[in-house]
Order: structure tokens, then C-alpha cells, then sequence
């Protein structure tokens, strides 16, 4: 016999939701992980990426042994800890005479690996060793300008994963709106050779042009580092096919309380709760609350003209035709 | 992405991403310094490229800044999990179809015949509730004997778990093509053939382990020259867990196995004789008891007649003990 399980409060479930497939999909978090053997240059380098996507991310801070992403049945645990924090990118770091300051950048399909991508760093500098105006510095969570620069992400096939890795793992959430004041930051990568790209971070500082675009400049923040790619891996055809498959469009909600009408054009309904002026408090009209004259001339100076209030108060139109 | 002739860097403005795939790597000879200067400018470039686009857009004005429209991401990223699945019709819904039956909106509000009020129709307090008629009313047909509340209440019952079956067998089908709902899972409860109420115990992690060791060494070769799988253990507990005696009879461990039953056949038989008794220990311990009784007495006397002077009992005490002990030991 089958039984319906269903969690026991709301919590959970909407837990559960969060974690379940959806038509359009809201972020991939990133797993932070260590090796056996992990480096302080690596060390720095992991906490300083989380620090980077710090909102989106989980980072584990204990060793992890028996993780091998590129041998046969190494990537089990990988796959465990994605199904069990909910992450589709894996940062694991480790450090190995043969494979020096080794970063894995694995990205998961159903809690499956998709592909990897290993890279070795190279001239790393930390945030911490950047001096620049502390108000220039980025936003928690804010959504980066991501640029390439060099024909070797477009003609190394090693290169041209690893950009689609980078940008799937810096480019945040995917928006429909965007505020432009908000706007801070750059990542900018760039191919020096065919099997090294620099990649550093950047604030934004936008200066007056005098057009509407305003001037861009940017100021390195940290942390910088060279990335050397060394191994990679490529999904197969068939499971690039099925992770790239995108919903159709949705047919639009019903819109309601919005109706047309042919001599007053766009219609729209709202709804006004009762006023219940039954349960309004009368005012206090005994002697001692009274205010003095001149006391209330006062208030009035100091509030400034009316005017400017009715025009916030005045922002419900019944019908705007069009 | 799109490509324009005069700026020939290709722009993903839905990603906020741009790509200059015209750049020539950088000479190696170059110090650090010129190359991250070298690549901030060029990245600036590409920022101003993007900002150029992204400025110009619509926007409106909000109270923190101007509001732009995004467009889509063109480049085309692989999906974190799968595109989740339609849920399956249930039963009801193809019946519904196939007869042509619409649903109607009900209204929530009930006029209740009782109480001569509007109730809501479900929930607590509704209109029209079965259980709270206090009265049936017998008819002709009714067998006496038969309880009617008792059977109003088993009826609705059945309902209820007629109810829990369809929507069981629906979500089955819906968990068939994985579909379903994400907060619902279905438990096994008990073996399907037996059909008794007890869950099925869980196999825990030893248990399998050991299955799984003793399959693995259940081969010609003891499982020496087997292919290893990736991420297979060695087995556990190899070896054997029961040892038995041989039953024929020998020197050594063969004389043991006789050994042991005749202990036990010993010790059966002896149960009733009297040869288990320990006469020597058993008088010992008459006389010790027997002593232990007179001190008690005495020492009771005593303290009656020197005033509940502690020091003095214990002083009459020590010499007493040892003659008594002596006393035994002699006897």
C-alpha cells in the first residue's frame, strides 16, 4: 500500500516548492567546496568567490575527501551535495603536487553533472590588497556587467566553455527590470593566451558625458587572478539537447477589472473598502487639548504649502481612458 | 546575439554580458602592470559598448532611479533541472470530458433549512449538516435493530475513505509520468502481498553492506579476480559468523562436543537431587544468623542502660564481635 505524505507545516512546504523544477527558472546557486589538500592562496580564492555571489551561495568549510570530478564514480558526493543544498554550481578547490591550486568549476543538470571545467590560479590578489574609494565598492547581490575580451573565447574550444561557465556562474539572476542607478560592477576576463585567462573584478564609476549615457570607468576592486585551464569536460549531445530545452510561451494571465469600451477606451475597475465612518473616533473637543492660536500658525508655516500633499493624496483615478 | 558593422563586439544585453572577439592576445613580454591596464581599458570599453545600449531603452522614472526594461538573454544557458511535467487528467476529469460535464461555480453562501438561515456551505457552522440532525425520523422500510446514527456515521466514513482511494490512484498515475505535485510524496506503508499493517523494516547501511560483501565474494574465486565497480568497497565481514562442534567423537575438539552435553544433561538431572546441597555452608550460615540474633538483643539491653553514651556502645561492641567470630569459626 501507498501512503500520501505531505509535510507537516508550511515551512517545509515551502521549502519543497522552492526546490521543485520550474517553467522559468530563478537563479543557480553556488557550493563552495575544499579539497583534502587545499592551499592559502586557495583558500582566499574560495572565500573571496563566495564573498562574490555571497547572497546565491553556500559555502562548506570542512575537508572533503574521496572528490575526484574528472574519474569515474569521483563525482558521486559532488552530486549528493548538490541534490542536498540545492546548488547547480560547484566550486571545489584543491591542491595537489601534480595539479597545483586546482579550482573544478562543475555545473549540474537534475542534480546530475553536466559538465566541468579545471583551472589552475595563477597571480591571484586578494580584495584586501586593493586601496580605492570605499564608496565605489560594489553592492551585495547587484548585477554585473560581464565582459570578454579576446578571439580565443571565440576559436579554443577550452576557452569558449569556460566563458559559458563564467557567465552562467557570475550572472546572477535573470531580470526583467533593471534600476540604472543601481549598476556597480564588472567582471572582465580576458584571453592572454590560448590556455590562460585573466579575470578580474571591477567597480563601476559613472561620470557625467553629457548625453544620457553616462561615461563608464573602471576601478579594479579585487580579487584578480589568472585562471590556466588545464582539464574540461563537455556534456554529451543528447543531455546538452534536454538541459537546453526552454518553456514555450505562456499563455498571458487573465487580466482582470480592466475592460475596453468603445467610447471611453480602457476601462479599469477598483475596489474602495467601506469607509466605516460609524467607527471613527470623534475628535477631542475639551478645553484643555485646545490648541493656541498662534501655535498652530506656527505648524502650518513649518509644513510648507499644501499644495504638494493633495498631489501625492490625488493618485486614484477611477478611469484613465486612453 | 547580434552583430552590427561599425561596432563589431557582439552584445547580450539580457545577460548584461558583452564579447570583443576582435582582440589579439596580449605580447607575453609586456609587464603585469601594462596588461591589467591594457585590460581594464579594453573592459571599459565594453562596458560603455553595453551602457550605450542599455541607457537608450525605455525606462521609467521610480523614486530609487530610472526602471528599464530588460529583453531576454539571447545566450542560451543549460536549465538548472528539468521543464517540469503537465499533471496527468485524474479520473474524474476524463469522465467529466468525455460526458461533456462543465463545472459550475457553487455558491459560497447556503440557505439552511434548520435554522431557517444563511450558513456557508462548508466548514465549521455549515449549512445543511448531516451530523447535526438530532432526530431520525423512522420509516417503514427500516429493520429494527439497526442504529441509525451508527449508520449515518459509518456511511459517511465510507465516503471518506472511498474519497482518499480516487485521490490516491490519482496521484499514482501522476507519479507515473512524474508529475507529481512537488510537496506530496508517496510512502510505502506495508508489503503489498501480505498486506499486513507493520511498515516494512528499514535495511539499514551494515545490512546492506554485508548483503552486498557476501554476493560480491559468492564466486568461483572468493570475488579475487572480479571487475571492481567505481566506488565499491571491500566487502565486510568476510569469514564465517557460526561455528559448530563435529558430532563424531575423537580426541580433542571431538571428546568437547560430548563434553558439552553432558553438562547440561548433568546439570538437568541434578535439579532434584540433593547432592547440590552444601551442608558445611548452609550450617555456617544457621550459626552466623543465630549469633547475629543474640548480639542484637544484648546490645539492645545495654544501650538501655547506659544513657545513650555512643563511645561506650562501640567500646562494648569491638571485643564482643571478635568472640563471636572466633565463636563461629570454633563451631
Amino acid at each position: 500500500m501507498l501512503k500520501v505524505r505531505t509535510p507537516k507545516n508550511g515551512k517545509v512546504k515551502r521549502e519543497l516548492e522552492k526546490r521543485a523544477p520550474k517553467l522559468v527558472e530563478t537563479g543557480k546557486k553556488t557550493l563552495i567546496l575544499h579539497g583534502t589538500k587545499t592551499s592559502g592562496v586557495l583558500n582566499e580564492v574560495l572565500t573571496e568567490i563566495y564573498h562574490l555571489k555571497k547572497e546565491s551561495a553556500v559555502k562548506y568549510s570542512r575537508r572533503n575527501e574521496g572528490i575526484k570530478p574528472f574519474e569515474n564514480g569521483g563525482d558521486s558526493s559532488l552530486e549528493f551535495f548538490s541534490l542536498k543544498t540545492d546548488c547547480s554550481i560547484i566550486v571545489y578547490g584543491s591542491h595537489s603536487k601534480k595539479r597545483p591550486d586546482n579550482l573544478v568549476i562543475a555545473r549540474t543538470y537534475d542534480h546530475h553533472i553536466y559538465d566541468l571545467v579545471e583551472v589552475g590560479i595563477e597571480n591571484f590578489k586578494s580584495m584586501h590588497s586593493f586601496t580605492y574609494d570605499k564608496k565605489l565598492s560594489p553592492r551585495v547581490g547587484s548585477k554585473p556587467f560581464i565582459t570578454f575580451i579576446g578571439e580565443g573565447f571565440e576559436n579554443v574550444e577550452e576557452l569558449k566553455h569556460l566563458k559559458e561557465v563564467l557567465l552562467d556562474m557570475f550572472r546572477g539572476e535573470v531580470v526583467e527590470n533593471i534600476n540604472l542607478a543601481g549598476l556597480d560592477r564588472v567582471y572582465v576576463c580576458t584571453a592572454i593566451s590560448p590556455n590562460k585567462v585573466f579575470l578580474t573584478h571591477c567597480a563601476l564609476r559613472m561620470k557625467k558625458s553629457g548625453s544620457v549615457v553616462p561615461r563608464m570607468e573602471l576601478v579594479e576592486v579585487g580579487p584578480s587572478m589568472d585562471l590556466v585551464v588545464r582539464r574540461h569536460r563537455l556534456p554529451s549531445d543528447g543531455l546538452r539537447k534536454e538541459a537546453m530545452k526552454t518553456a514555450k510561451d505562456q499563455a498571458k494571465k487573465k487580466e482582470k477589472n480592466v475592460s475596453q469600451d468603445a467610447i471611453h477606451g480602457k476601462i479599469g475597475r477598483i475596489y474602495i473598502p467601506d469607509q466605516k465612518v460609524g467607527d471613527v473616533a470623534l475628535p477631542d473637543k475639551s478645553k484643555g487639548v485646545k490648541r493656541e492660536r498662534c501655535e498652530a500658525k506656527m505648524k502650518n508655516r513649518d509644513n510648507g504649502p499644501a499644495s504638494k500633499k493633495q498631489k501625492e493624496d490625488s493618485e486614484k483615478p477611477k478611469e484613465d481612458s486612453e | 546575439m547580434e552583430m552590427e558593422n561599425q561596432q563589431p563586439f557582439q552584445i547580450d544585453l539580457g545577460n548584461l554580458m558583452a564579447f570583443n572577439p576582435h582582440h589579439q592576445y596580449p605580447s607575453l613580454s609586456s609587464s603585469r602592470e601594462d596588461l591589467v591596464s591594457e585590460c581594464l581599458q579594453k573592459g571599459a570599453e565594453l562596458a560603455q559598448f553595453i551602457a550605450n545600449d542599455l541607457f537608450n531603452l525605455p525606462s521609467t522614472e521610480d523614486r530609487d532611479g530610472p526602471l528599464v526594461r530588460l529583453p531576454p538573454p539571447s545566450t542560451r544557458l543549460p536549465r538548472e533541472k528539468p521543464l517540469p511535467k503537465p499533471k496527468p487528467p485524474t479520473k474524474w476529469e476524463l469522465f467529466a470530458k468525455k460526458r461533456g460535464i462543465k463545472n459550475r461555480k457553487k455558491d459560497k453562501i447556503v440557505y439552511d433549512d434548520q435554522t431557517g438561515s444563511w450558513k456557508r456551505r462548508h466548514g465549521y457552522d455549515r449549512a445543511n449538516d448531516e451530523e447535526n440532525i438530532p432526530i431520525i425520523e423512522a420509516k417503514m422500510t427500516d429493520e429494527p435493530g439497526v442504529d441509525p446514527f451508527a449508520a449515518r456515521r459509518a456511511n459517511k466514513k465510507n465516503r471518506v475513505e472511498k474519497q482518499e482511494r480516487n485521490q490516491l490512484q490519482n496521484l499514482k498515475q501522476a507519479a507515473k509520468v512524474g508529475a507529481l505535485p512537488s510537496h506530496v510524496q508517496l510512502a510505502a506503508t506495508a508489503l503489498p502481498i501480505t498486506g499486513t499493517q507493520a511498515a516494512p523494516k528499514k535495511i539499514t547501511k551494515d545490512e546492506l553492506g554485508n548483503v552486498a560483501g557476501m554476493a560480491a565474494t559468492s564466486t568461483a574465486s572468493g570475488g579475487k579476480f572480479d571487475k571492481k565497480l567505481a566506488g565499491e568497497k571491500p566487502a565486510k565481514h568476510q569469514g564465517k559468523y557460526r561455528k559448530f562442534l563435529p558430532v563424531v567423537e575423537g580426541t580433542g575438539i571431538g571428546s568437547q562436543e560430548r563434553e558439552q552435553t553432558e553438562k547440561v544433561l548433568n546439570r538437568l538431572i541434578s535439579k532434584n537431587s540433593h547432592e547440590i546441597l552444601n551442608i558445611n555452608k548452609a550450617v555456617n550460615m544457621y550459626n552466623v544468623k543465630k549469633e547475629k540474633k543474640q548480639r542484637n538483643q544484648r546490645g539492645k539491653s545495654s544501650s538501655m542502660s547506659s544513657n545513650k553514651l555512643k563511645p561506650n556502645k562501640k567500646l562494648q561492641k569491638k571485643p564482643l564481635k571478635k568472640g563471636s567470630s572466633k565463636n563461629g569459626k570454633a563451631k
